[in-house]
């Protein structure tokens, strides 16, 4: 927990001790009283009978924590008058990234093509990795609807799990690989972005996130529940694994068929369907940022932008908002898609397991804390996300309390993301012209 | 008298009980200036909801006079009404605040953008006519820009413009949707004087040049009566008073709905002097 | 006849805690205008500090059930308040005036960070706790099929209906309740008047939190385990209760509640049970999509 009350002090030349004290005293006191109850006792022992332990110190740490944290703070405001109030700027780390994006970026590619090859590369490192690529592909599909058209998305990993399921039932009933469910998968997916969106883009913001919640969370219980077709809880496995133009990665393959290394005349490796999967989903990525990065800077992408800043006005300017955030809506449901079959090729097993709520609000945080919008903000996002847990078991435990912390902490302080900076989609002048100052 | 643009006739508004807009009728026509105003709370901004299509009128026929020929407002759906040739600004200033200046005026372009990208598809194969759509969009862009003043400042987050430049920002993106008919809400609410007259001026200059109709919704009587060719009054929600605005301004029923049924010595002394000053230097 | 009637029970009983719930939700959606998507969390702590005050009960050698009951609910209630007021503080408060999703993410990051906190500090295990209140009426037989309701069940409405007069009132009749209604026609004009917005909003998250702690005590009584996780469906249902009654409205929030409780009963008993959250889901979306004020709401006039 952080601080419990951080009331906003104004700018004092003098630090005031007293009244510091005071509202320390009031933090800690508070403090106590959450703390006590769920630090101070913890339920023990699951079967039948259920018992209490004690924990008085932690309750005494945590209450001491606050009251000094809380001291300090006041402090520190005082001293070097930092404003309570929000502010909309980048920070200068994030101004850096700002100014410099397409050398990071080239650079960043770079740094990924070669990773495979680079002396610290292993299976493992190649596999998280991949799993970084995968966020960061589903948070620049998520980032269409929700940092571009302002639309929130609690439903995302709905769209992920069509795409993984329709690529699924796909290669188990008409036998397709992995190259021709690709697109149908995708399609699926928007077509449900399409059905699912069109009774209710009308709702108010608010609403439409919870609904979107709802229709990922009957999505979810339909693939729990539909035993015949999808298995139910014990999901579908046996899914094929992908092939690079025809040639598989098995060590033996069945007659009449060459596999990668047979073709290429090198010994079998494990990793090369690793390194080979690693390249697919890093295309599959590159391919959505290209997309992405293109489409903002044609009309529908500014139209959702308009949308976003004041649907009233759009209309008023002849801008259909319906269709418009319908598009944003299929868009961002196709490169979902694309990642979930992508996941289901990786996997070789899916089930509804995979495709929770926690997924979906995973997903949200990464674009949240990137920068709604922001490309370069998602992949550091993505990366510090699917990273800490690898970290260590503490990590994996605190993970997700440290993103819902994170979350509320960046709507707090930097409501535009950690990379808060937009780039006009055209200009007049040359950059850095007639700009204002600041 | 030019032809007739935009015919408002029966249009009543009711909201629950309240009848906001009641049995209202007059016509605004092409290159000219019609002014609605009234006191607060007349109906004025519910008139222009209405034939902007954010309000669905209760009973009405509004007969606009567009790009495509006649049509009737009321049935068309908002979105719709812009590509017919009406543009309109908003009282309370609605820019796209984060985007760039010069994106609100692209925005402005929509449709006209959407089918040269060939909706998208040709826009993301980069073609040249898509990219020469583009520039013809960004010239007429920047001729607005030319027109209020605002080229300096073309590449700035419109959210961070001043007031003044805010408003003008409004009425050139109205302006970039190639109106027929544009109606503008309080324009001139907040400005100062030099801007009012600025405003007064670049208003006159969209009649003369552009050659459109321009109805005009506005609290600042010198500005009306210099620019209007012709003034609507209402109140609640009835038209009082409709004429050219000499004759407007002495029309005791407009006089008697500005300032209430008072003796005239009983007026404050601002607003006498304020009159007398107006029938002084108009008269 | 019978088995519709002991459905009818089981709905009652279930609609009343939605019902708690969703008031929370509806409160606050009422002032502010945002949803607190972590007030299903707070419900979830509030289950937690019950069944915790229970055995902390046990261990002080206070048994009689009445008492310990009582107690139960009080400390329950003090202490889910104290989280329902510190979410809004530091959550929601510095948001005012932000961007419109700004605190609705906010509140989905308390929401994913207090289901968290109580899986570290509490373990991921579900906690059973042996039954408290025992017994019951049968209130008739029809073959081999017997109506019964436990004293669980009458507890529960009984609570209810004693609650929501209690708020009535106060809604009604206080300085507070006063206060409450100004801010929901108008925040700024309210606090132009002099109402302090700032006490009056907390006031309420203090309000919701603390009927959802007697939902979440309801919850541990009458299914008897709980577990991290419980607040995350109940929210939604709740959420989806108080759209239903008409958001902002608190007795459309009791109605959505009973009536969502009847229509998972009902869908249970005579449909199956693997889809009853399908059922509360799809009322969610059509609900919002068909009827957007709900069954008590005021329609909301577009500002242009």
């Amino acid at each position: 927990m952080p601080a419990a009350a951080r009331p906003a002090v104004p700018e004092a030349a003098r630090f005031d001790w007293t009244r510091a004290l005071k509202e320390a005293g009031l933090a800690a006191f508070v403090a106590f009283m959450l703390f006590l109850p769920l630090m101070g006792f913890r339920l023990v022992g699951a079967e039948g009978r259920l018992g209490l332990e004690y924990r008085p110190h932690w309750v005494v740490i945590g209450v001491v924590v606050v009251f000094f944290g809380h001291l300090l703070v006041s402090f520190l405001r005082a001293v070097r008058g930092v404003p309570a109030a929000p502010s909309g700027r980048a920070g200068p780390i994030a101004r850096y990234i700002n100014t410099h994006a397409t050398w990071l970026a080239v650079a960043g590619v770079a740094l990924a093509f070669a990773l495979p090859f680079t002396p610290f590369a292993n299976r493992y490192v190649v596999d998280v990795a991949t799993t970084v690529l995968i966020y960061v592909m589903l948070g620049w599909g998520l980032n269409i609807v929700v940092g571009l058209a302002g639309l929130l998305d609690l439903g995302y990993v709905a769209f992920y799990a069509v795409g993984a399921y329709s690529y699924a039932l796909f290669a188990q009933w008409f036998g397709l690989g992995f190259w021709e469910a690709l697109p149908i998968a995708g399609v699926l997916a928007a077509t449900f972005g399409i059905l699912l969106g069109f009774p209710v883009l009308r709702l108010r913001g608010d609403y439409l996130a919870i609904v979107t919640l709802g229709f990922g969370e009957i999505i979810r219980i339909v693939l729990l529940n539909w035993y015949p077709v999808t298995r139910g809880p014990d999901g579908l496995s046996g899914i094929p694994r992908p092939t690079f133009f025809g040639l598989a990665f098995t060590r033996r393959p069945p007659e009449g068929e060459v596999a990668f290394h047979q073709f290429f005349d090198i010994p079998y490796s494990g990793l090369h369907r690793v390194i080979f999967l690693y390249y697919l989903i890093l295309l599959l990525a590159l391919l959505t940022n290209w997309f992405v990065l293109r489409i903002r800077k044609l009309p529908v992408g500014r139209a959702w932008e308009a949308l976003r800043e004041d649907e009233i006005a759009s209309k008023a300017l002849g801008i259909n908002p319906t269709n418009t955030k319908l598009t944003a809506f299929a868009l961002g449901a196709m490169f979902g898609g694309f990642a979930g079959s992508f996941f289901a090729t990786r996997q070789g097993f899916i089930s509804p397991e995979s495709f929770t709520f926690i997924e979906s609000a995973t997903i949200l945080a990464i674009v949240v804390l990137g920068g709604m919008g922001s490309q370069i903000g998602v992949v550091l996002a993505a990366a510090v996300i699917v990273i800490l847990p690898e970290l260590g078991r503490e990590f994996e435990q605190f993970r997700m309390l440290l993103f819902g912390a994170a979350m509320v902490g960046i709507m707090v302080w930097r409501p535009r993301g950690l990379l808060a900076s937009r780039e006009p989609t055209i200009r007049l002048h040359a950059k850095g012209e007639g700009e204002p100052s600041g | 008298m030019t032809a007739p643009l935009l015919e408002v006739e029966h249009l009543t508004m009711r909201f629950g009980g309240l009848t906001a807009v009641d049995d209202l009728s007059f016509t605004a026509y092409d290159r000219r200036i019609t002014a609605i105003i009234g006191p607060n709370g007349a109906g004025k901004t519910t008139v222009f909801n209405c034939l902007t299509g954010f309000y669905r009128p209760t009973v009405g026929q509004l007969t606009f006079h567009g790009h495509h020929g006649p049509v009737l407002l009321e049935r068309l759906d908002g979105h719709l009404i812009p590509r017919h040739g009406v543009a309109r600004t908003f009282q309370n200033i609605r820019l796209f605040a984060q985007m760039s200046v010069l994106e609100n005026l692209v925005v402005a372009q929509h449709n006209e953008l959407m089918r040269a990208s060939g909706y998208t598809v040709y826009g993301l194969l980069g073609l040249r006519r898509y990219k020469k759509a583009e520039a013809e969009a960004v010239d007429r862009a920047r001729y607005w820009l030319e027109r209020v003043g605002l080229v300096a400042r073309a590449d700035w987050e419109a959210g961070n413009l001043p007031y003044g430049d805010q408003r003008r920002l409004e009425i050139a993106r109205a302006m970039c949707t190639r109106p027929r008919l544009l109606c503008l809400d309080e324009p001139a609410a907040g400005l100062n004087p030099r801007e009012t007259a600025e405003l007064g001026e670049l208003l006159l200059g969209i009649r003369e040049q552009e050659r459109i109709g321009v109805l005009l919704i506005e609290h600042d009587m010198s500005m009306v009566m210099r620019i209007s060719d012709h003034v609507i009054v209402i109140d609640y929600g009835r038209k009082i008073a409709d004429d050219v605005p000499e004759r407007v301004r002495n029309d005791p029923a407009v006089i008697k709905a500005y300032l209430g049924e008072t003796e005239e010595e009983e007026l404050p002394e601002e607003v006498k002097a304020d009159l007398e000053s107006r029938a002084g230097s108009d008269g | 006849m019978y088995y519709f009637l002991q459905q009818l029970i089981n709905g009652l009983t279930l609609g009343a805690m939605y019902g708690l719930i969703a008031i929370g939700y509806s409160m606050v959606y009422g002032i502010i205008g945002m949803i607190n998507f972590a007030h299903g969390e707070i419900y979830m702590i509030g289950a937690f500090i019950s069944i915790i005050s229970f055995l902390l009960l046990g261990v002080l050698g206070i048994t009689w059930v009445p008492l310990a009951l009582l107690m139960v609910l009080i400390l329950a209630m003090i202490f889910t308040a104290t989280y329902g007021w510190a979410v809004e503080r530091l959550a929601y408060r510095p948001l005012r005036g932000s961007f419109r999703l700004a605190p609705l993410i906010s509140a989905i990051g308390m929401s994913i960070f207090l289901q968290n906190y109580v899986q570290i500090l509490q373990g991921a295990n579900v906690k059973p706790l042996p039954p408290v209140i025992t017994g019951g009426y049968v209130l008739g037989t029809e073959g081999n099929f017997t109506v019964q309701i436990s004293n669980i069940q009458i507890m529960i409405m009984l609570l209810t209906v004693v609650l929501m007069v209690i708020f009535s009132i106060i809604i009604a009749k206080t300085p507070l309740g006063r206060a409450q209604r100004a801010c929901e026609q108008d925040l700024g004009m309210a606090a132009l008047c002099g109402v302090n917005v700032d006490r009056t909003i907390s006031l309420t998250f203090v309000m919701g939190a603390a009927l959802a702690a007697v939902a979440g005590l309801m919850a541990t009584l009458y299914y008897g385990v709980i577990d991290f996780f419980i607040g995350f469906l109940a929210g939604i249902k709740a959420f989806t209760a108080a759209v239903l009654g008409g958001i902002g409205s608190i007795p459309g929030a009791m109605l959505g509640g009973l009536l969502l409780g009847l229509v998972e009963a009902f869908w249970s008993g005579y449909f199956t049970t693997e889809y009853k959250d399908v059922a509360a889901f799809s009322i969610l979306v059509i609900v919002l999509i068909f009827l957007p004020t709900g069954l008590l709401g005021k329609p909301e006039i577009e500002k242009v």
